[in-house]
C-alpha cells in the first residue's frame, strides 16, 4: 500500500532513475532503447490495469481489449483517414477504449472476483474474434501496418530507427511522466481512498455511503483508458498492429507484470511492467521456449514471493532499517 | 417524537420468519437496547432498517418519509448509519483514513479524482478529533487491522458517527471484548451520542450494559417484539426474564 | 434433408468434444472452485498423446486393432499429469485468494504449451491412420466418416456415464457432498484432499479424452489449448460454472450454433459464442444451470 515517505528518500532513487532515463538513448545503443521504450510504454498500460487489481480489488483478465483498441485505432486511423499525427492518435485511442470500457465495464462491474473475470475474458474475445474474422477490415493475421507519426506536427524523416530511437522515446518518455503523475495524483485522491475502502469492505464502503457499482465503473474506464493510450503509443514501435495484441493470453501478461512487480505497490505494475519486458526480451532471444521460462517465473512468483519484487524491496528495506 | 417507526415489518429465509409483523418505533434522542436471545431478529431488524435486506412485506418510516424501498444509499443520506457486529473495517488503510472516509462521503466529496486527498486540511483536522473523541488519536496513522479488538470495535463505532447520522444503530458494540473493557468502550460511546444528541439503538447480549447505558429496552423474542419498557419495566417483567435467562429472578441486576 | 442431417452430426461431433472438455472444467470448479486456465492444454496432452503413440505403433507395423486400442492413452497421460499437479502446484493456493489460482494456472499453461513444443516439435501431429481405418458410412446419397460416429457415441456415453458416476455411486455422493460443503464435508470424516486430487484427475481425464478423441479428425497442433480453453470457457459460462447438466446442454447449444454459423455467415461464427456467453453472463449470470 502507498506509503508516505519522506520526499529525500523518494527523491534518493527517482533521481537517478530519471537521468538514467533522459541519458539512455545517448548511452544505450537503438536496441535497448526500444526495449526500455517497450518497457515505458506496457507500464502506462498496466499502471492503468492496477487501479483496478491493487486499489479496487478486481483482476482483469481482458485488459487486451482496451490496449488493443487503442493499436487498432491507430492504424485504423491511418489505413482510412490517411491520420499521421501522433496527438491525433493518441486522442483517438483515449476515446475508443474509453467508449469501450465503458460499454464493457457496465457489465462487469456487476460482479466481482472469479466472474467478473471471466467475463472481462469473454467480452476482450469478441473483440480479438472480430479482428481476427474481418480481415478485410482489420488485416486479419497479418495485421495493419503503422508507419512513423509525425511528433508535434514534425514530421519523422527518413531514419526510422533514428526517429524511433530519438525523438519518439522522448515523446513517450514524458506522455510516460505525465501518466504517472495522473495516475499517482488520482490514487491519492478522495477518490482513490473511496476505491481502497471498497477493496478492503465492500459492504462497509456501501454503508458510509458510496455507491459500489459507479465507483468501479469510473476505475474501469479510467484503466481502460490508459491502456488504450499504451496501446496507441506502442502501435507505432511495433509498426503493426495484429490479433496477438487482443487475444486474452496477452491480457494473461499484463496481469503477470503486475503480479511480477507486486501490485499492492505504486510503483510496482511499472517495475513489473520493466522487468518482463527484459525477461521476455532476453528469453525469446535465448531460447524458442521462452515461454517455459516464463511460465516458471510465474509458478514460482506466486508461491514464493507473491508481493513481487516491490515486496522483496520492501522486505529488505524493513531488514535495513532494523535496529541492530 | 417518533423518528424511526416501521409497520409489520416481514422478513423471512425459507421457512423461518425472521421478522415477523414488527412494529417498531425509535423516539427521537432516546438510547434504545433491542435485546434477545440468539435468533429473535434483532439484527434482521437492524439489517432491515438500514437497507442491507429488503423486506419482504410492511413499511418503515424515517422523520415521516417512506424508506421502505430506498437503497442503503438513499438511507444513509437521510440520516441512518450503522456499525457491525463482526468488525468491518478498511484493513489495510489508517485509523484516520477509515474515519476521513465517512466524511469524505457524507461531505459528497468521494469523487473527486482530481485533487490530493491530503490537501482537504479540514476533513483530517475533524477526522483527527473524531478519534480523540473515541481515545485512538494516538492510532491515527496505523492500521485499522494493527489494533486491538477493543479498539476497532470503538473504530467501528467511530466511523459510522463520523457520518454525523441522525439515527444510529450499533451492533454489539462490545462483543469480543473482555469483561474488563466493555465499560470504557460504552462510557466513551454513550458520553460522544449523548453530546451529540443522536439517536441510538444498541443491540446487546450483555445485561449489565443494557441496564446501566439505556432509557428503553426492547425485547424481541421469535420474530416478534415481547416487551417493551423501561429498564425497570422490563427487570420486573416474569415473561421476559423467563424467556431470556430461563429463571425467575429477583428485582436486582444479577451482576 | 441430407444435408441438414451431415450438419446435425457435425454439429453433435463438435458437442461432444466440448462436453468432454467443459465437462471436466465444469467438473473442476464444481467440486474444488478452482478455475484451471491450463485446462485446455490438458485437452492438447490428451491429443498430443494419442497422436504421437498411434504414429509411433503405426510405424512400427502394429495391427490396426491395435491402433484403435490406443486411443485413449492421451486420456490417461492428460490424468496422470493432472495427479501430479494438484498436490504439488495447486494445493497451496486454496486458502489463498482466488486470484492466485488463475495466475498459478496460467503459468501452468504457458509451460505445458512449450513442453508440448519441446518434446514434439513445431509441426502437427495426426493420427489419420484410425480416421482412415474406420471408413465412412452411407447417408442418402453422401459418405460420412464412421469415425465421426464413434466420436458421438464415446461423448454420449461419457455424459452418461459420469452422470451415473456422480449420481449414482457413493464416490459421487461423497464428491457432491464435498462441493457443497467442504468444511462439514471435513468435520464428518471425508478425506478432502483425496476427493479433490479424484476430482481434479477425472476432470483432466475428460480433458484429455477430448484431445484424444480429437486426433484422428484433426491434427494435434501448439495452440490448440488455448484455443480450446476459451471455447469451454463459453460453454460453462451458457451452462452454468459447476454443472455437468450444464456443461451438457452448454456443449449442445455452442456446437449447433456453430454450425449454423458456419453453414450460414462463416465470418462472424466466433464473435457469436463469445457474445452469447456475454449476454448470458449479463441476462443469467448463473448460467442455464448453475448455481451462481
Amino acid at each position: 500500500m502507498p506509503k508516505n515517505r519522506p520526499l529525500l528518500m523518494v527523491l534518493a532513487w527517482l533521481i537517478p532513475v530519471a537521468i538514467a532515463l533522459l541519458a539512455a538513448p545517448y548511452v544505450v545503443g537503438p536496441f535497448h532503447t526500444l526495449t526500455l521504450m517497450y518497457g515505458l510504454v506496457f507500464g502506462i498500460g498496466v499502471l492503468g490495469f492496477n487501479l483496478l487489481l491493487g486499489y479496487t480489488g478486481l483482476l482483469s483478465f481482458g485488459h487486451s481489449a482496451y490496449f488493443g483498441a487503442g493499436a487498432y485505432t491507430v492504424a485504423f486511423m491511418v489505413k482510412y483517414f490517411k491520420i499521421a499525427s501522433m496527438e491525433l492518435f493518441l486522442a483517438g485511442s483515449v476515446l475508443v477504449s474509453v467508449v469501450i470500457s465503458l460499454v464493457f465495464g457496465i457489465v462487469c462491474v456487476r460482479y466481482t472476483r472469479i466472474f467478473f473475470g471471466i467475463l472481462t475474458l469473454a467480452l476482450s474475445q469478441v473483440l480479438w474474434s472480430l479482428a481476427f474474422k474481418f480481415f478485410w477490415v482489420t488485416g486479419g493475421t497479418d495485421g495493419l501496418r503503422v508507419p512513423t507519426p509525425s511528433l508535434l506536427g514534425m514530421s519523422p524523416g527518413t531514419d526510422k530507427m533514428e526517429f524511433l530511437a530519438f525523438q519518439y522515446y522522448y515523446y513517450v518518455l514524458a506522455v510516460f511522466a505525465v501518466c504517472v503523475a495522473v495516475m499517482w495524483v488520482i490514487v491519492h485522491s478522495p477518490f482513490g481512498k473511496a476505491l481502497q475502502a471498497i477493496r478492503d469492505n465492500e459492504t462497509r464502503a456501501e454503508f458510509i455511503g458510496i455507491r459500489i457499482r459507479r465507483f468501479r465503473l469510473i476505475a474501469f474506464v479510467v484503466s481502460g483508458a490508459f491502456a488504450g493510450l499504451a496501446g496507441a503509443l506502442w502501435a507505432p514501435l511495433n509498426g503493426l498492429a495484429t490479433p496477438d495484441i487482443l487475444v486474452w493470453t496477452f491480457s494473461g501478461e499484463i496481469v503477470f507484470m503486475a503480479v511480477l512487480g507486486g501490485f499492492h505497490n505504486f510503483i510496482g505494475p511499472i517495475v513489473g511492467a520493466m522487468a518482463f519486458t527484459y525477461l521476455k526480451t532476453y528469453a525469446v532471444g535465448l531460447t524458442v521456449y521462452w515461454q517455459l521460462a516464463l511460465g516458471t517465473v510465474l509458478v514460482v512468483l506466486v508461491l514464493a514471493l507473491p508481493k513481487g519484487i516491490m515486496g522483496l524491496v520492501e522486505l529488505i528495506v524493513a531488514r535495513l532499517r532494523r535496529p541492530r | 417524537m417518533s423518528l424511526l417507526s416501521t409497520q409489520a415489518l416481514v422478513k423471512s429465509f425459507g421457512d423461518n420468519r425472521a421478522v415477523n409483523n414488527v412494529d417498531f418505533v425509535v423516539r427521537q434522542g432516546e438510547v434504545l437496547a433491542l435485546i434477545g436471545s440468539n435468533g429473535a431478529g434483532k439484527t434482521t431488524l437492524v439489517n432491515l432498517v438500514s437497507g442491507l435486506y429488503r423486506a419482504d412485506s410492511g413499511r418503515i418510516v424515517f422523520e415521516e418519509k417512506d424508506v421502505t424501498s430506498a437503497s442503503s444509499y438513499g438511507r444513509i443520506q437521510a440520516g441512518i448509519a450503522r456499525s457491525f457486529q463482526l468488525v468491518n473495517l478498511f484493513d489495510q488503510l489508517t485509523c484516520a483514513d477509515n474515519v476521513a472516509l465517512s466524511i469524505f462521503a457524507r461531505e459528497g466529496k468521494t469523487l473527486k479524482l482530481a485533487a490530493l486527498a491530503s490537501r482537504d486540511r479540514a476533513v483530517w483536522e475533524e477526522a483527527q478529533g473524531v478519534l480523540r473523541q473515541f481515545g485512538l488519536d494516538s492510532k491515527a496513522s496505523i492500521l485499522a487491522g494493527a489494533i486491538s479488538h477493543g479498539e476497532r470495535k470503538l473504530l467501528d463505532v467511530a466511523v459510522a458517527y463520523a457520518l454525523k447520522p441522525k439515527l444510529l444503530f450499533l451492533d454489539e458494540p462490545t462483543s469480543g471484548v473482555s469483561t474488563r473493557e466493555k465499560a470504557p468502550i460504552m462510557d466513551i460511546v454513550s458520553a460522544i451520542v449523548r453530546a451529540g444528541g443522536i439517536t441510538v439503538v444498541i443491540i446487546e447480549h450483555d445485561m449489565d450494559i443494557v441496564f446501566r447505558y439505556s432509557e428503553r429496552i426492547v425485547v424481541m423474542h421469535q420474530g416478534s417484539i415481547l416487551a417493551d419498557g423501561s429498564p425497570d419495566d422490563i427487570r420486573r417483567n416474569d415473561e421476559v426474564t423467563t424467556t431470556l435467562i430461563g429463571t425467575h429472578v429477583t428485582g436486582e441486576s444479577a451482576y | 434433408m441430407e444435408s441438414l442431417v451431415i450438419h446435425g452430426l457435425n454439429a453433435l461431433l463438435y458437442s461432444s468434444v466440448l462436453f468432454l472438455i467443459a465437462g471436466g472444467l465444469s467438473l473442476i470448479y464444481g467440486v474444488m472452485r478452482i478455475l484451471n486456465l491450463a485446462h485446455g492444454s490438458l485437452y492438447a496432452i490428451g491429443a498430443y498423446v494419442t497422436a504421437w503413440s498411434i504414429g509411433a505403433a503405426s510405424a512400427a507395423g502394429a495391427p490396426n486393432a491395435l491402433l484403435f486400442l490406443l486411443l485413449p492413452a492421451g486420456a490417461v497421460a492428460a490424468a496422470a499429469v493432472g495427479a501430479a499437479l494438484e498436490p504439488t502446484l495447486l494445493r497451496p493456493f486454496y486458502r489463498r485468494p482466488e486470484e492466485y489460482q488463475l495466475l498459478v494456472t496460467f503459468g501452468l499453461l504457458m509451460i505445458i504449451e512449450d513442453c508440448l513444443h519441446l518434446i514434439w516439435g513445431p509441426n502437427p501431429l495426426s493420427a489419420g491412420k484410425v480416421y482412415q481405418l474406420a471408413g465412412s458410412v452411407t447417408i442418402g446419397t453422401s459418405r460420412y466418416p464412421a469415425y465421426n460416429l464413434a466420436v458421438i457415441a464415446i461423448g454420449i456415453l461419457s455424459a452418461l456415464a459420469l452422470w451415473a458416476f456422480i449420481y449414482r455411486t457413493r464416490f459421487g455422493v461423497v464428491l457432491r457432498a464435498t462441493s457443497q460443503n467442504m468444511r462439514m464435508a471435513l468435520a464428518l470424516g471425508v478425506n478432502v484432499n483425496r476427493i479433490y486430487i479424484q476430482a481434479f484427475t477425472i476432470g483432466c481425464l475428460m480433458a484429455g479424452l477430448g484431445g484424444a478423441i480429437v486426433v484422428p479428425g484433426q491434427s494435434a497442433v501448439l495452440g490448440m489449448g488455448v484455443e480450446a480453453l476459451v471455447l469451454a470457457f463459453v460453454v460453462v459460462v451458457i451452462g452454468g460454472l459447476g454443472s455437468l447438466e450444464g456443461a451438457f446442454a452448454g456443449a449442445l447449444i455452442v456446437g449447433f450454433l456453430r454450425e449454423t454459423g458456419i453453414a450460414l455467415f462463416p465470418e462472424v461464427e466466433l464473435a457469436v459464442l463469445y457474445l452469447i456467453a456475454a449476454v448470458v453472463l449479463l441476462v443469467r449470470p448463473a448460467g442455464l444451470f448453475g448455481r451462481a
